[in-house]
């Protein structure tokens, strides 16, 4: 217990933390805009990987950083595109449409990867994003090591945590997407393209998620890998569950989350004598399941979320 | 502007082809990819076909890894005609392979007509068992089935990992991460000399039979499909909705436990961490492309493996990788389900 | 008996503002609105009446872009509008109040009328400049809401308000209200008529859709009627006469059914005391009262969202009572679930049709047998399902309740709301139930089959069964009910046997108030 307690105060844990909870701050916020549009993205496991695996492709074949992030960013965009169109506009199942979207997207991610890269065995690095140390703020004691030397990307998923915020609460179009997960029908009285509408929530929340991938491959490692992703974008539904579909709320969970995983991590180091490193590593996942369920009694989900909303349909 | 129109009256003809359809758009679709690789379309299939189903041998590949996923489709699509979304077919895979592990490597001994049936029983068991514990908390607390059951799939994966690492690792394994073997009571018997392929796919065909029974002929299977599609309207005729989604749940676990012991018992022989390629997913593929229909999902589920192992066969002797096979499998996925759509559908555009 | 009718509409006084020229839209096999041509003046009220089914919110949804017609065009101020776009059509300055409104209760009143009205993509709402000028309409058409309110806390009376408010605040210059009354008290459409009186003498016009004559002669300055997708004729309101309208609406001679005089006999429901807690606190009943005997109905009156659900899921065994005793039949009910309630001998007519009282994917049979599905003949040993008892028994009742279907095997969401209701009726009241609840059985049917909805329950009356009978159709329960109980929060009072005609008193008691 002691020993658990030594860990969080340690400068290692706080800056792992913030590493950590990047790529799920990107995916939560993804799956945060889409569910309060109504659509359920389960596509987000895929999405992620494809997105890790098209920024890492792009700087692999000279492109920089940042480019390589909007690139992913489009790419997810596309899978996003693809899957309102199927979910929004066809009105398919939204549970099937997005295991079929993961399922595609990582296939697609595997046989791309192959294709440009037949022969190797151990796969080729680059160059990430290094680490940027906020001018002055990073020589606050331990919160500027901690909050202000972190990769660029980093900051990037904490500024999106305001934004989608902004966005949700304090623009047209957020009170657009919040209605049409409660009411298309409402959205559609006041003229507004409700298909049109979940379309762009949609889209833009894949790109965060392909972002969240990319931060993998980028910015806390510098390869890809099959299977990187390793449940990730499933975390992050659950996240946005635990969160009450809020962004603020959405960052504490998963800022919890990530601690926790960190706190594994660390605690397998003290503890892995005794108790064997599996049961750290499905510790995360147990305990998103236990979150679950405590929270299970103050879920309110987006009153439309899994309808389709069909125009013309007979009232 | 695109409208959709129900259709009054859909034929029966637009309703068989629709799928056969998809998997040709599928086809053409996924020949870019063989473009890309620089390799002649048609020859490609030609080679694909040909390592699927060009022999004696090759159709018995197909059809032993047909085996795992008539399980598996089962699963997805007993528990998808309820509405239930089971995403942890792998998950259940691997505790049926812990169960038969545990039970068939020499925890007793009986002659192979007991033992058998005792190994699958053991497997659906422990399929279904896993699966209690996300239908219990849908049920009672209405916690999302979705993200409970896919994250048992990690920690099941762990477990498993943990297991033949340590307690249940096999000495003779030279070191590698694996269980002691099956014995020899409990092996499932191959059907054809010289092949791979065993008792588990006639298990398969029955398990999709009885099923099919199941939901055709039998009340269980009526409330089943009542509650799926109507779940406010089957409880007020009387249909108890929390009965029938855990009985649902517990058959669909039970079908991806057995796929467990049809692997463990009938091909490899003993339990490692690469037993699964994803078979759990794969189900739900499987299932979508027979429209949930029990009897559907045999050929479905061939057709898949098919590709597979075809897709194996040709990235041996061609430049396209055999990930196509994964491909082909989501793509005809999501066009089976647009299929579906444009059947019961008419789109209008204006 | 028409000819003194115009069968075109060519009575556009001077400034005409909206203009419906040969509208037809096919569903399918049905023309819902057949060659309607139609204009509207600045400053009137034009009603549009019409059976359920006659095509009027058809029409009005083609008006405000909702539905494309097939042919035909709508001009407003001379101007064609766009097909299929609710946004031309608020721009041409349209305004809609829907029947089922259309509003999201997590989102406050502001939040709701303000939507739209900005460019979507602009960087920042101006919240605080829409709740100015949202203050100010309010005052100025005394439609009083507070802008910050969540639309969930409000009522139905206040809804409809902020529905007007969303037109207003769009600039409407038609209101078009579909079915406005349907939801409010004989008082609150007194209000509600008010406020169009206001909105009309300043400058705007109005359409007002609606089957119930007697509010229609008195707000409307024209009438246009609507039978089977055609428009039968446009009628001045104070040239009209009640009955001939009535009978131009339905197309025949309407004949109220005759009910009889009957001796009620011994108590087939019981609820001493009850309450039911888990709904919202106005659905939630509180120690309610009620007996129902054989051969008598027993209608409850009441606005929407007053108790009515939590009274018809606990009798329907949907739901169980938090305290209070249950008896069926003088005998106690101490399970609360379908099956049993079933069992028992109550025949249910659930109010949602589709969502409760079928499952439109299954086969007619299936859902003909889904009450008796563990009972001998339709089971054979412990589980197994006998189809063709089920389709032998649904053969004959098909025929002897005449549910116009191809057979016992045709999927059951194809059948018409008529013909669905049948489907209900005959599953409920074959067995012979001795305790009838019907919520709203007569809701969204045409007149025909409202008759046979209607000779049903009596026939079953005089068989013995007690109806309890809840509708928001005061008509109805006039015409129908032996007695009459007013529900209002949770809370059911019976009227005094004097007053029990009296549609004041009525009123008065679903709106709270005490009787006088």
């Amino acid at each position: 217990m002691a020993d658990i307690f030594e860990i969080l105060t340690t400068l290692g844990f706080w800056a792992a933390t913030l590493r950590i909870v990047s790529p799920l701050i990107f995916g939560t916020l993804g799956e945060l805009l889409c569910e309060r549009a109504g659509v359920l993205n389960l596509g987000i496991e895929g999405i992620m990987t494809i997105g890790a695996m098209a920024g890492w492709m792009w700087v692999f074949q000279g492109g920089d950083l940042w480019t390589a992030v909007l690139f992913a960013a489009f790419v997810g965009g596309i899978f996003g595109l693809l899957h309102a169109s199927f979910t929004v506009y066809l009105g398919v199942s939204q549970h099937v449409t997005g295991i079929g979207i993961t399922l595609l997207a990582v296939a697609l991610s595997s046989y791309i990867f192959r294709m440009m890269l037949p022969e190797v065995t151990t796969p080729p690095k680059i160059v990430p994003f290094q680490i940027y140390e906020v001018p002055l703020l990073h020589e606050i004691p331990f919160v500027g090591p901690v909050l202000f030397s972190q990769t660029p990307l980093t900051y990037l998923a904490l500024l999106l945590v305001p934004v989608v915020w902004y966005l949700l609460y304090r623009t047209p179009m957020g009170l657009a997407i919040r209605m049409a997960g409660e009411n298309p029908v409402a959205v559609e009285a006041q003229g507004i393209d409700v298909l049109m509408v979940r379309t762009a929530a949609v889209v833009a929340g894949s790109a965060m998620m392909a972002i969240g991938g990319a931060f993998l491959t980028l910015s806390a490692f510098d390869a890809f890998y099959f299977g990187m992703i390793n449940g990730r974008g499933w975390i992050c539904i659950a996240l946005v569950i635990f969160a009450s579909w809020r962004p603020g709320k959405a960052l504490i969970a998963a800022l919890l989350f990530a601690g926790l995983d960190a706190l594994q991590v660390r605690a397998q180091q003290v503890g892995g004598a005794v108790i064997p490193y599996q049961f750290f590593l499905a510790l995360p996942y147990l305990l998103t399941i236990a979150a679950m369920v405590v929270m299970s009694r103050r879920t309110a989900y987006p009153k439309a979320l899994l309808k389709p909303f069909r125009r013309g349909d007979r009232i | 502007m695109i409208r959709l129109e129900p259709r009054e009256r859909v034929p029966i003809w637009l309703a068989g082809i629709a799928p056969i359809v998809a998997i040709i758009v599928t086809l053409v679709l996924c020949s870019a990819l063989i473009l890309w690789a620089g390799e002649p379309v048609f020859q490609s299939y030609l080679l694909l076909v040909e390592g699927a189903l060009g022999s004696k041998f090759a159709i018995s590949e197909t059809l032993s890894r047909a085996t795992p996923l008539i399980f598996t489709g089962l699963a997805a699509a007993v528990a998808f005609r309820a509405k239930f979304w089971n995403i942890g077919a792998e998950g259940q895979f691997y505790f049926g392979a812990l169960a038969v592990t545990w039970i068939g490597t020499g925890l007793f001994s009986l002659p192979p007509v007991l033992m058998i049936p005792i190994l699958f029983l053991a497997g659906a068991v422990a399929g279904g068992a896993l699966l209690y514990v996300p239908v219990v908390l849908k049920t009672r607390l209405n916690v999302d089935e979705v993200v409970t059951t896919l994250l048992l799939n990690f920690v099941v994966i762990l477990l498993v990992s943990y297991l033949i690492e340590g307690p249940w690792k096999d000495p003779m394994s030279l070191g590698w991460p694996q269980a002691a073997p099956i014995i020899e009571q409990g092996e499932l018997p191959k059907l054809l000399e010289r092949t791979r392929l065993h008792l588990g796919f006639v298990v398969a065909i029955v398990a999709a039979i009885a099923v099919w029974f199941l939901m055709k002929l039998t009340v269980w299977g009526y409330e089943i499909r009542a509650v799926g599609f109507n779940a406010e309207g089957a409880s007020f005729a009387g249909i108890s909705i929390n009965s029938t989604v855990i009985r649902t749940a517990l058959i669909s676990g039970g079908l991806a436990g057995m796929a467990g012991v049809s692997e463990v018992a009938g091909l490899k022989g003993y339990l490692t961490l690469d037993l699964s390629p994803g078979f759990g997913y794969a189900g739900i593929a499987v299932a979508m492309l027979a429209q949930l229909h029990p009897l559907g999902v045999i050929a479905s589920a061939i057709f898949l493996s098919a590709i597979f192992i075809g897709a194996d066969s040709m990235s041996r002797s061609s430049d396209v990788s055999s990930y196509i096979a994964d491909v082909v499998t989501a793509v005809s996925l999501l066009l089976v389900l647009l299929s579906v759509m444009l059947v019961r559908f008419r789109v209008r555009w204006s | 008996m028409n000819q003194n009718l115009p069968t075109e509409d060519n009575s556009a006084t001077l400034e005409e503002i909206l203009k419906l020229d040969g509208i037809t839209k096919r569903f399918g096999n049905l023309t819902a609105n057949d060659g309607i041509s139609l204009s509207l003046a600045v400053g009137e009220i034009l009603a549009v009446l019409g059976e359920n089914g006659a095509g009027k919110t058809t029409l009005m949804n083609i008006i405000f872009g909702h539905y494309v017609a097939d042919e035909g065009s709508v001009e407003v101020r001379g101007q064609s509008l766009p097909p299929g776009s609710s946004e031309a059509a608020i721009k041409a300055g349209i305004g809609m109040v829907h029947q089922h409104f259309t509003l999201a209760e997590n989102l406050t009143v502001l939040e709701n009328i303000i939507l739209g009205r900005e460019p979507l993509f602009s960087i920042r709402q101006k919240l605080s400049a829409g709740r100015r000028k949202l203050r100010a309409l309010s005052e100025q058409f005394g439609l009083d809401v507070q802008p910050d309110t969540l639309v969930g806390d409000l009522t139905v009376g206040q809804r409809q308000r902020v529905e007007i408010l969303k037109a207003l605040y769009a600039d409407a210059q038609i209101l078009i209200l579909d079915e406005p009354t349907a939801v409010l008290t004989p008082q609150e459409t007194e209000n509600l008529f008010a406020t169009l009186r206001s909105l009309v003498k300043k400058g705007m016009s109005a359409i007002i859709i609606s089957h119930k004559l007697n509010e229609i002669l008195r707000i409307s300055d024209r009438i246009a009627l609507l039978r089977r997708g055609k428009l039968i004729g446009v009628v001045d309101a104070k040239d009209a006469d009640r009955d001939q309208l009535a009978e131009m609406m339905v197309g025949r001679k309407v004949t109220r059914p005759k009910t009889q005089s009957l001796k009620a006999g011994a108590a087939v429901l019981k609820l001493e005391n009850v309450s039911t807690s888990g709904a919202s606190s106005s659905e939630d009943l509180k120690n309610v009262n009620l007996s129902i005997h054989a051969h008598e109905i027993c209608g409850v009156a009441g606005v929407a969202g007053n108790g009515q659900n939590s009274l018809a899921d606990l009798i329907c065994g949907i739901r169980a009572p938090s305290s209070g005793s249950i008896e069926l039949m003088g005998k106690k009910l101490t399970r609360f679930d379908c099956r049993t309630v079933v069992k028992a001998g109550v025949g249910r007519i659930p109010e949602d049709r589709h969502a409760k009282g079928i499952i439109g994917e299954m086969a007619v049979w299936e859902n003909l047998v889904s009450e008796d599905l563990r009972q001998p003949p339709f089971i054979r040993g412990a589980f197994l399902l006998d189809k063709s008892a089920g389709c032998d028994h649904a053969a004959s009742t098909i025929e002897r309740y005449d549910i116009r279907c191809p057979g016992p095997q045709a999927e059951t969401r194809l059948l018409s709301g008529g013909n669905l209701q049948k489907l209900i009726l005959a599953r409920g009241l074959s067995r012979q139930p001795r305790l009838i609840i019907a919520s709203q059985p007569s809701r969204g049917l045409d007149e025909g089959a409202i008759a046979y909805v209607h000779g049903q329950l009596l026939e079953a009356r005089k068989h013995g069964a007690g109806i309890l009978l809840i509708s928001e159709d005061l008509d109805e329960l006039l015409s129908l009910a032996d007695r009459i109980a007013v529900i209002f929060r949770g809370q059911l009072r019976e009227i005094p046997a004097e007053a029990s005609h009296d549609i004041r008193q009525i009123g008065l008691m679903m709106s709270g108030q005490e009787a006088v």
